[in-house]
């Protein structure tokens, strides 16, 4: 092994662990939502490569309105599931679509394109 | 006093200055009950003038409020009252149902921001929505969209098409030595180079924005993948183009990929154009059954004009008139008219179905030969047609068990395949002899984020899910969420409650039997008597009467005797049916022949009805719950499907026995009380067996919800819809065994599917990471890669919609 391969090794690995990290374990933006008229918990949510923010906090047992705003036109982020709420929407792009919903119980429920490669967190406590 | 004016019935000009002079109801003790019945009778008669004049108030104003928070009927009347209060508020009406409030006020004196106040006090909240929110202009805006986008795609991939079939050959001059030495190489790269940035930032622009956006989101999509690579193999070609010193010093060939790269972009836009079209057939089932709503009803006004109203202004107790060949516009009873409607696009049911009063009809159903008039009882989301809509809707949006797999999968794949890329470069570069090591683990490296396909295994269950929930709504079968697809594929034992299943669950007529008198005669003298009596047997003999063509003849002195039965003179004659206890209170005795005839049809569980003409009995009727005739046929096929099915019904052992052997079923539970059903689902279930119940959903709720999958059929009670897995719209044991069909159609699709995805990124990945090379001497070039890439979401789109073609029979 030379030197150039050492280098190139040593690179790869910690790139590989950047990866990782990065994706899997570093922190992401948490909001809570907030309360407005009539005891209704509303947050806005861009989707653009993703949803900001992508971790969602809101009170048990208050109904949830959920405004998709979709920044862009890439089919992958089109369509938006809650499975635990059996939702399917599509999201036209550069519009607003509202998705409302009811929290019974406690828990966190993912929000994810048609595909589950975009993912966000609603956390119900 | 104002109070006066209001009664001698001037109309809105009074009422107003009453409210504006605003008269605390103090100041008439002991009258304000006078005061409030005045104002409501007044405010009633408003509403029909207000109709009929909107265009002459100019002062008023119409405002639409979508109220949220209202969970019952009494919420919404709570809000109205709150709204009817606000000062300038000439009439405020609350829809629970569609959860909107329509108030027309005076501008002077409200405005939209105090009518919600209005109902923000009264404890409700007012949503602001955008304005594109409505689910048919969404889907509007969308198909636009989704039209633009796909012309945008085309045009992508033609330009990626053709600009990587000039770089190809151009690439390929090189393996020719003796045309290769007439071309300076170092131009040749540059000419490759400008030939491929419009195929990069043209064509694949989107890749790269789409995959940037991702990475700031901490999110890793396909495109990421096609980033990485296409942007590693471009990069090093740009390199070895600008600088090809660095690579000749070092003892490298300074090779370009640009071929690649164009190639890869081409191939995946082909890919992406493929998926898209088969992906709008996906949703085709329910595009239609959306688009089956109708646009306009004919109102009939207290007047007796008929006005086209558009649809969502029609209002519960309009009247709505239907011409033959219209489409019906929304729930009701009919009030006048025959006629036979077509309720296929509803039920799946091929023959039309006749109407008379009293029936109720569906909206978006086609009306064939008749006209008629109805009672509108049902609007907008509470219609049949929304509720089958919002069924499959929610359907198509759930989750399938199976599916849990590939979840936990794609939520991680696309960073661990980049794991994997760049471990492959790295064993590569450190094996490979030095010469070689950087081409080869670069071609490597981007032949693995090539081929791995997350799309495939995203795409294998929702999209047989949606075709195949689609589908089931064509053959009226509503499928209420992927988990009862699941379950329907694993049922192996069919238990049927006779009544309302296997049987219509109505009484009819079974035997006549006359002594010494024609059959046709009695019943025609029976008719007579029961045309006017309302008791269920009652009806089931006119209704035999009317089938046998007998001519109604007239009855007079009709009387009922509760709990006993009806006599009436016919003929001169009097006629006295019932059961045994009127004939014997009357002092009739019955023969030894008729007491005889009796037992063998009570033996039988009929009901019997006994007749006596003139002081004598001389006949008996038998009425009793009768076998549909597709019942046999359905068991049969589920019998073929390899499902055993058994029976439970409340008769006793003989009965049953008939039934059963009517219908070719072996096995039964006879004498099972309402309250026992769900114990004997149990009681399969711990058979072993997996345990689909099929009711009318009248006291077998707890069954159909303890079964493995609840069958409702026919969709008349809510009840049954409830706490069922599957409605079957039509009311034949056809339907069970369209969904256990289609059921096992889909889940072996998704699991056809879901194999492939897997597989296919299984075996893919360590190809192209080389792992044949040390064996075989095999390396996957990259854009066989993107090829197979493009090529494995197609197959299992393609493989999904394969379910368009299923049938039932």
């Amino acid at each position: 092994m030379d030197t150039t391969a050492i280098l190139v090794t040593g690179a790869g690995l910690a790139l590989a662990a950047f990866v990782v990290w990065y994706f899997f374990f570093s922190a992401r933006p948490t909001v809570s939502a907030v309360t407005a008229v009539g005891g209704v918990q509303a947050v806005a949510i861009t989707v653009k490569g993703g949803y900001s923010p992508n971790v969602i906090e809101v009170e048990r047992g208050k109904p949830v309105q959920l405004s998709f705003y979709r920044a862009e036109e890439n089919s992958c982020s089109e369509e938006l599931l809650l499975p635990a709420f059996n939702i399917r929407r599509d999201l036209p792009a550069f519009k607003t679509t509202l998705v409302e919903l009811p929290p019974q119980q406690a828990g966190t429920f993912d929000f994810t394109c048609g595909m589950g490669m975009l993912r966000g967190r609603l956390v119900v406590t | 006093m104002p109070v006066r004016p209001v009664l001698s019935g001037g109309y809105r000009s009074n009422y107003t200055s009453y409210k504006k002079d605003s008269v605390p109801i103090s100041a008439f003790p002991g009258r304000s009950f006078v005061v409030i019945r005045c104002l409501f009778s007044l405010r009633q008669h408003e509403a029909s003038y207000a109709t009929e004049n909107t265009s002459m108030e100019a002062p008023f104003k119409t405002e639409t409020l979508d109220i949220e928070g209202m969970t019952c009927a009494s919420c919404a009347a709570f809000v109205e009252k709150s709204l009817s209060r606000t000062p300038g508020v000439q009439r405020a009406v609350v829809n629970f149902a569609t959860e909107k409030a329509t108030i027309d006020y005076s501008p002077a004196e409200a405005s939209p921001a105090t009518l919600k106040e209005a109902v923000v006090q009264a404890g409700y909240g007012v949503v602001e929505r955008a304005p594109d929110t409505s689910a048919a202009e969404r889907n509007a805006e969308l198909d636009r969209q989704k039209a633009a986008a796909y012309q945008q795609l085309k045009r992508r991939f033609w330009v990626a098409a053709g600009l990587a079939m000039l770089i190809m050959p151009l690439s390929m001059l090189m393996l020719w030595p003796a045309l290769g030495q007439h071309v300076n190489m170092q131009w040749l790269n540059y000419v490759l180079l400008v030939l491929t940035l419009p195929v990069l930032f043209y064509s694949g622009r989107e890749f790269y924005t789409s995959a940037w956006n991702g990475f700031r989101h901490r999110a890793a999509n396909m495109d990421t993948l096609i980033t990485v690579g296409t942007g590693a193999a471009f990069l090093y070609s740009v390199a070895a183009t600008v600088a090809p010193r660095f690579f000749t010093s070092r003892g490298l060939m300074p090779e370009v990929y640009y071929d690649t790269t164009a190639t890869i972009i081409a191939l995946i836009l082909l890919g992406k154009v493929l998926e898209l079209r088969a992906k709008t057939q996906t949703s085709a089932a329910m595009r239609a059954l959306m688009g089956l709503q109708a646009k306009t009803a004919r109102v009939v006004r207290p007047g007796g004009q008929e006005v086209d109203v558009p649809i969502d202004q029609v209002q519960l107790g309009d009247l709505v008139v239907v011409r033959p060949g219209e489409k019906v516009a929304t729930d009701g009873i009919v009030q006048e008219g025959y006629s036979a409607v077509d309720e296929a696009m509803l039920t799946g049911e091929s023959l039309p179905v006749t109407k008379k009063t009293g029936d109720p009809v569906f909206g978006a159903t086609l009306n064939k030969t008749g006209s008629f008039r109805f009672k509108v009882t049902k609007v907008g989301a509470d219609t049949m047609l929304a509720q089958i809509v919002k069924l499959v809707e929610d359907a198509q949006g759930s989750r399938a068990p199976i599916q849990r797999l590939a979840d936990k999968v794609s939520a991680i794949f696309v960073p661990t395949v980049v794991v994997i890329a760049i471990l492959t470069f790295v064993l590569w570069f450190d094996l490979a002899p030095v010469e070689v090591r950087l081409p080869l683990a670069l071609v490597n490296f981007v032949a693995v984020l090539i081929i791995a396909c997350p799309c495939a295994l995203g795409l294998a269950t929702p999209t047989a899910i949606m075709v195949s929930t689609g589908k089931g709504a064509e053959h009226g079968v509503l499928i209420r969420n992927a988990e009862a697809l699941e379950k329907a594929y694993q049922v192996n034992t069919v238990l049927l409650d006779k009544t309302g299943t296997i049987t219509r669950g109505e009484p009819a007529v079974t035997d006549v039997r006359a002594l010494g008198q024609d059959e046709r005669q009695l019943l025609q003298l029976v008719a007579a008597v029961e045309r006017q009596s309302e008791h269920p047997l009652a009806e089931a003999v006119v209704r035999h009467a009317a089938a046998q063509g007998l001519a109604s003849v007239a009855a007079t002195d009709f009387r009922a005797v509760e709990g006993k039965g009806a006599a009436a003179t016919v003929q001169g004659q009097t006629v006295l049916v019932g059961n045994h206890r009127l004939l014997a209170d009357a002092g009739i005795l019955l023969s030894a022949a008729l007491t005889q005839q009796a037992e063998q049809l009570l033996a039988q569980a009929k009901t019997v009805l006994y007749v006596a003409v003139a002081g004598q009995a001389v006949g008996l009727i038998g009425v009793a719950d009768t076998v549909r005739e597709t019942s046999a046929a359905a068991i049969r096929q589920l019998q073929d499907l390899g499902i055993e099915v058994v029976m439970m019904t409340g008769d006793n052992p003989q009965t049953a026995a008939q039934v059963a052997r009517q219908v070719g079923i072996t096995r039964y539970f006879a004498e099972v009380l309402p309250q026992d059903k769900a114990s004997q689902v149990k009681a399969l279930q711990a058979e072993g067996r997996t345990v689909a119940m099929v009711g009318d959903g009248i006291n077998d709720a707890p069954a159909l919800a303890q079964a493995d999958v609840g069958l409702a059929i026919g969709a008349g009670t809510d009840v049954a819809m409830e706490a069922a897995s599957i409605t079957l719209m039509r009311s034949d044991l056809g339907g069970v065994v369209t969904a256990i069909a289609l059921s096992r159609q889909t889940i072996r699709t998704i699991k056809q599917n879901l194999f492939f995805a897997f597989i296919y990124n299984a075996l893919g990945i360590p190809v192209a990471a080389g792992l044949l090379y040390p064996l075989f001497g095999v390396l996957l070039s990259p854009m066989l890669a993107a090829a197979a890439m493009a090529l494995s979401s197609v197959s299992v789109l393609t493989n999904s919609l394969r379910l368009r073609a299923f049938s039932p029979r």
